[in-house]
């Protein structure tokens, strides 16, 4: 393929949200594409994670929730009766806050999905998908030595680039992260935002994150939340350094928020 | 309380914003220093300014030296890094233009005590025009008014005139007196650097607008 071809990963219509009474999103309508970083800032509490988690239905597991609108992946509506959330949860991986290995080898950590997915036919195989995992998480270097060392005993920065291995094992097309830095340190942080910006030539990602420096560095797109609302989206050079929305300039410049 | 997150910042830049002023009104008397150096011919008063300068030169890096330690330890963004990549760029025209008022201290010198070829009527007011501009760019600036700035740039139009008039002025006594060449040119030096001085206000003008509106383009192409 010579042409850069590019395409939208999501579609996303109107979504509003709800806990209980409380509208936590209001008319969210973005186009998220594939293979580039799509950013998400904005305070706390103003819907961003929320969204995020819309994009894998991972809020179907809190109770006394409802989503309307519609999401489309791929062009297909993942709120669908028919859509299998497995599948879905495997294409679209996520990335935590807080790294969250099991208390496991680090081997068995990547295997994990491959093993319940059945998606390795021999150990070989199993094993060149944990090598490639890790390799792309940039993590390999460190623990080739260790595989069968307890992921618990890793650095914080090397536990989150294992909880990236382990998402990548299953072979997702979009990951997820929620704040993936917010628990490590400058250094560590850099090295995800490296790492991020490698990953984007092979997935889709969409990130929330507290930091706008780091929204500024690693996302071709930024969101600006607010209070429920996608106040703002759009290229992220534009929104860092003219952005349209009196509510983005009041944000970015750090006097609201 | 949410304007109090900022307040670092927004002091500092202040501070900036005070040396761009302060620069500016050393700029203003280089200007008025020169000039009165041309009309009483006095070189004493025209090598000072050419050795003032190098003040002018120093608060100029002082002030790229803020912009860049604003950049690092605050990461401004939006208009507030707009207003930071402009001062950076408004500081080098306001040292420019203390070079311009430089060059006229230098022909005064140059010319020695030869009598001036003629009596200076269009230069003198070519140097209030660009010290009017001057102070309005500068206020413009401050108050970050696009369209003040925009009627300030329209202005360099008297001074292209202003100086048009002096350059034909002068090439007529050149074509009659040949003699008089060296003297003219002289003069024509003069109204060359207080022309180069409206451009200068110009980009500034050009800088004002970026800050407001995020727009980067030519005022008087």
């Amino acid at each position: 393929m010579t042409e850069m071809q590019i395409s939208n990963k999501y579609s996303v219509h109107d979504v509003d949200f709800y806990y209980g009474e409380f509208k936590a999103l209001s008319e969210i309508s973005m186009e998220i594409i594939e293979r580039e970083v799509t950013a998400l800032i904005g305070p706390s509490g103003c819907g961003k994670s929320t969204f995020l988690r819309c994009l894998n239905r991972m809020n179907d597991t809190i109770a006394h929730t409802r989503m309307e609108g519609k999401i489309l992946l791929d062009g297909e509506d993942i709120y669908e009766e028919d859509m299998d959330v497995v599948d879905l949860r495997q294409r679209v991986g996520m990335v935590f806050q807080k790294p969250n290995p099991f208390p496991q080898s680090i081997f068995d950590n990547v295997a994990f999905g491959p093993r319940v997915l059945g998606l390795t036919k021999s150990r070989a195989e199993l094993e060149a998908t944990v090598e490639k995992s890790l390799q792309r998480a940039a993590i390999w270097d460190e623990v080739k030595d260790g595989l069968h060392e307890s992921a618990l005993d890793l650095s914080l920065g090397e536990q989150q680039r294992l909880c990236i291995a382990r998402v990548i094992a299953v072979e997702p097309d979009v990951i997820l992260m929620d704040e993936p830095t917010s628990a490590l340190d400058p250094i560590a942080t850099l090295e995800i935002e490296v790492l991020v910006r490698q990953l984007k030539e092979q997935y889709t990602i969409v990130i929330v994150t507290h930091n706008m420096q780091q929204a500024a560095r690693v996302s071709d797109k930024t969101g600006l939340f607010w209070l429920g609302e996608l106040v703002e989206f759009g290229e992220t050079n534009l929104i860092f350094t003219r952005p349209k929305e009196e509510r983005t300039e009041a944000y970015v410049t750090g006097r609201v928020g | 309380m949410p304007h109090s997150l900022r307040a670092t910042y927004d002091r500092a830049f202040l501070d900036v914003q005070e040396d761009i002023l302060r620069l500016g009104k050393m700029v203003d008397e280089a200007i008025t220093r020169a000039l009165e150096s041309l009309q009483k011919r006095d070189q004493v008063l025209a090598q000072q300014v050419i050795d003032d300068d190098d003040q002018i030169n120093a608060l100029r890096y002082r002030i790229e030296e803020s912009c860049l330690a604003l950049i690092a330890t605050q990461q401004p963004a939006a208009s507030d890094l707009r207003a930071v990549m402009a001062t950076m760029s408004i500081v080098v025209d306001l040292e420019r233009m203390a070079d311009h008022a430089s060059g006229i201290a230098k022909t005064v010198i140059l010319m020695g005590d030869e009598p001036l070829l003629k009596p200076l009527i269009d230069v003198p007011r070519m140097s209030n025009l660009a010290k009017e501009m001057l102070a309005a760019i500068l206020d413009a600036y401050v108050k970050r008014d696009a369209k003040l700035a925009r009627e300030i740039a329209d202005r360099d139009d008297e001074m292209d005139q202003l100086y048009r008039a002096v350059f034909d002025e002068l090439v007529e006594i050149m074509a009659d007196k040949p003699g008089s060449v060296e003297r003219a040119t002289f003069l024509m030096w003069c109204a060359h650097n207080l022309e180069r001085i409206g451009d200068r206000v110009t980009n500034i003008a050009e800088r004002v607008v970026f800050i407001t509106t995020g727009d980067l383009q030519e005022l008087n192409p």
